[in-house]
């Protein structure tokens, strides 16, 4: 929906800074530090390919909510937990290479809709402050996921491996070694070109994620998530069943997740039991903000894009602060701080434009009166 | 019959839930073993740490705020305080009075910005509030490195540099506030007076400063903002006075609750710090956008004596340390209660 009026053309080109401002700060930052860290560009770019391949899929899986208009889906975490869980019992059984990776989607899958499901009517409970609902319930599985993983896991839930439970008898042990799918899926169709190694299953994965998101949206049901992300009570009085389908956004996005969070792992080649899922929702989301994306907007460039720099920050960073500084510390403090502050920008600069609209909005109902009325609602709706 | 139902649904089941437990709790420890009288002692101590970082959510949460996240950009004006002063080499009473009065410059500077900031996202403040809390703690983790620190008992031996992640208090302010006026019964109870005296003084002074003109404009910003409009009374300017006092609040909590703790932690400890602060007060019976100071006092106890308790008397039952599992549970779980709730505008 467009605004009824047109901006003046100053307004225009400040916009259009306001809205890359992110992106741009980010790019400088990264500009300066390459050249300081002293990494060859082989190196840079070899690590990168692999962590596209890593981390892509997981942050497609916000997407969808953003579509929705539920903001950044920061509980994606209970998607990794689960396809965790799928993980252990890949293991547990001894499935070796990308049949394992098949089983432990198959087991994390069920896991993952669940939790999607639980997760939707919280939010469905929370509207206006999905963002730190999902954050804080990312949280709150984390408890239930420690209590099932280090207490029930081999008492109750049968456990056949004696290798992968603590000594004790019961619970998984801290690390969980994935020697059996270790990077099964990226060396299933790995191609050498020149010094670089690509590892294009993963990628031929990530592509077909991409083409489902193109197709999805196109559906009856993702052009019924792009209505409601416009306006939910326009939507519902079009007969759109607004809660249902955002239930269906945060469930597909916990799949989605659950299988990231596989091939993420996968790659690594060992899993921290308890602390793998932490980090997960804070690197996707401010990928897909570095990319460029809003709370409101986010597309496949945006993914594109924000993976890379992203990950080439954190690739340069440390090296330079400890030639800069002389300490790599305060590399990997800067780029968490930068990181941080990327996604408080990029939500906070969202907030504010949104307030602006409305505000515009409500001056434009002062002047001419038709048409201005539905996006003074649509802006105003959040308060 | 009707009223206790009312009741009940204000004050909430899960509160009464963990009420029961906590209850349970203390009735069970004698059975397996732990001192009642011992561990009364330990959550006395622990009301009197935490209060004071339970109490700095309640401005925010009455000027309509929410609930303030960004705690941390107010703990790290307090560690600013606490380091200068130790650098300055003040001890006792001098180093703790310091200590607060160094922060309090500081507190007063980055609440004033983060409080503009919260002003130009209104409806957003939580997300945002606990990202600006992230970066701040991790930009000031560089700081600590950078800043020219000397005090050898501060920074890190080899290097004589940067400041060390843990840094003991002893011989300067360690439980200062605790051991004053300290009143001891039995072999295992103690009775911090000093420190619920600091905690009942600063409660006080909350409780009269909502009552002021001030904080009556303040709450009338976050129970009806045009209303309040209509009323004179600048919904910006209140905000920011709210989060500037709830900045000031956080910055002094994090000195009482490090003097009581022995140590001052840097770095990425203060990164989550806001969150048990919040399930706290929301355990109390506060919500989203009300307040009080009765909320602050009955969930700091509450949460406290969960965390005390249940190390101790769960794991004697079985045999297993489940404390960690129960505490993000209840704590989570009571914070995501509280935004799910269908908020009543003022009462």
């Amino acid at each position: 929906m467009k605004t009824p009026f047109k901006l003046p053309s100053a307004a225009r080109v400040r916009r259009f800074a306001a809205d890359n401002v992110v992106v741009l700060i980010f790019l400088f930052v990264t500009a300066i530090a390459v050249p300081s860290s002293k990494l060859s560009g082989t190196y840079i770019i070899q690590d990168l390919l692999t962590r596209y391949g890593r981390n892509a899929f997981l942050v497609f899986s916000l997407l969808l909510p953003i579509m929705a208009g539920m903001g950044i889906n920061f509980g994606m975490v209970l998607g990794a937990m689960a396809g965790e869980i799928g993980l252990i019992f890949a293991v547990d059984q001894g499935i070796a290479g990308v049949q394992g990776l098949l089983y432990a989607v198959l087991v994390g899958a069920p896991i993952a809709i669940l939790l999607g499901w639980i997760a939707g009517q919280v939010l469905n409970r929370a509207r206006g402050r999905e963002m730190v609902t999902g954050y804080i319930l990312g949280f709150f599985m984390d408890g239930v996921y420690q209590f099932v993983v280090l207490y029930l896991m081999g008492a109750i839930i049968p456990i056949t491996s004696k290798a992968i439970t603590l000594s004790r008898g019961y619970g998984i042990r801290n690390t969980l070694g994935l020697d059996s799918v270790r990077q099964s899926l990226d060396k299933l169709l790995k191609l050498e070109l020149g010094s670089f190694d690509l590892p294009m299953a993963t990628y031929l994965v990530i592509a077909l994620l991409a083409i489902f998101i193109v197709w999805f949206r196109r559906t009856k049901l993702g052009q019924d998530m792009r209505a409601i992300g416009q306006d939910q009570t326009v939507s519902h009085s079009a007969g759109i069943p607004v809660e249902r389908t955002r239930i269906m956004a945060i469930v597909i996005s916990t799949l989605l997740a659950m299988v990231g969070q596989i091939i993420f792992l996968q790659n690594m080649g060992n899993m921290a039991t308890y602390n793998a899922h932490r980090q997960t929702g804070f690197f996707a989301a401010a990928a897909i903000l570095v990319g460029g994306a809003s709370v409101a907007k986010a597309t496949i460039p945006n993914v594109l894009v924000g993976v890379g720099l992203l990950h080439l920050m954190y690739i340069v960073v440390p090296p330079a602060g400890a030639r800069l500084f002389g300490s790599a510390q305060i590399g990997e403090y800067f780029r968490d701080a930068m990181s941080y502050a990327v996604i408080a920008l990029a939500l906070a600069l969202h907030a504010w434009r949104k307030r602006a609209n409305a505000e515009s909005a409500r001056a434009g109902l002062r002047g001419a009166a038709s048409g201005a009325v539905a996006p003074a609602k649509m802006e105003g709706g959040a308060e | 019959m009707n009223k206790l139902k009312t009741a009940v649904t204000d004050f909430g089941w899960p509160r009464i839930i963990i009420f029961f437990f906590v209850v349970a709790l203390f009735v069970a420890a004698p059975f397996v073993g732990v001192r009642v009288d011992g561990a009364l002692s330990d959550v006395l101590a622990r009301f009197g740490q935490n209060g004071i970082l339970v109490l700095a959510l309640v401005p925010m949460v009455q000027a309509g705020a929410g609930l303030n996240f960004g705690l941390p950009v107010g703990i790290i004006a307090g560690l600013l305080g606490g380091t200068l002063s130790m650098q300055f080499g003040w001890t006792g009473w001098v180093g703790f009075l310091g200590a607060v009065g160094v922060s309090l410059p500081f507190a007063v500077l980055f609440g004033w910005a983060y409080g503009l900031l919260l002003n130009k996202v209104k409806g957003e403040e939580m997300t945002i509030a606990m990202y600006v809390g992230f970066s701040m703690v991790t930009f000031f983790a560089i700081l600590w490195l950078l800043l020219p620190y000397s005090s050898p008992n501060m920074v890190w031996g080899y290097s004589g540099s940067g400041l060390r992640t843990t840094i003991t208090l002893d011989g300067y302010w360690t439980k200062i506030l605790n051991n004053f006026l300290a009143v001891r019964i039995g072999r295992f109870f103690v009775f911090p007076t000093g420190l619920l005296a600091f905690f009942g003084a600063a409660t006080g002074t909350m409780w009269l400063f909502l009552r002021s003109k001030t904080g009556t404009a303040m709450t009338a910003v976050g129970s009806n903002p045009d209303f309040a409009r209509a009323g004179g009374v600048s919904s910006d300017r209140m905000r920011l006075v709210s989060v500037v006092v709830s900045t000031v609040f956080g910055a002094v909590g994090i000195l009482v609750y490090q003097q009581s703790y022995g140590f001052i932690q840097l770095y990425q400890a203060p990164l989550y710090m806001a969150f048990p602060a919040v399930a706290a007060i929301l355990l109390g019976g506060a919500s989203v956008n009300k307040a009080s100071m009765v909320n602050v006092l009955v969930g700091t106890f509450l949460f406290q004596a969960i965390l005390t308790m249940t190390p101790n008397v769960i794991n004697s039952v079985l045999q297993t340390d489940m404390s960690e599992v129960i505490r993000i549970v209840i704590s989570n779980g009571m914070i995501i209660y509280a935004l799910t709730r269908k908020t009543k505008v003022s009462k």
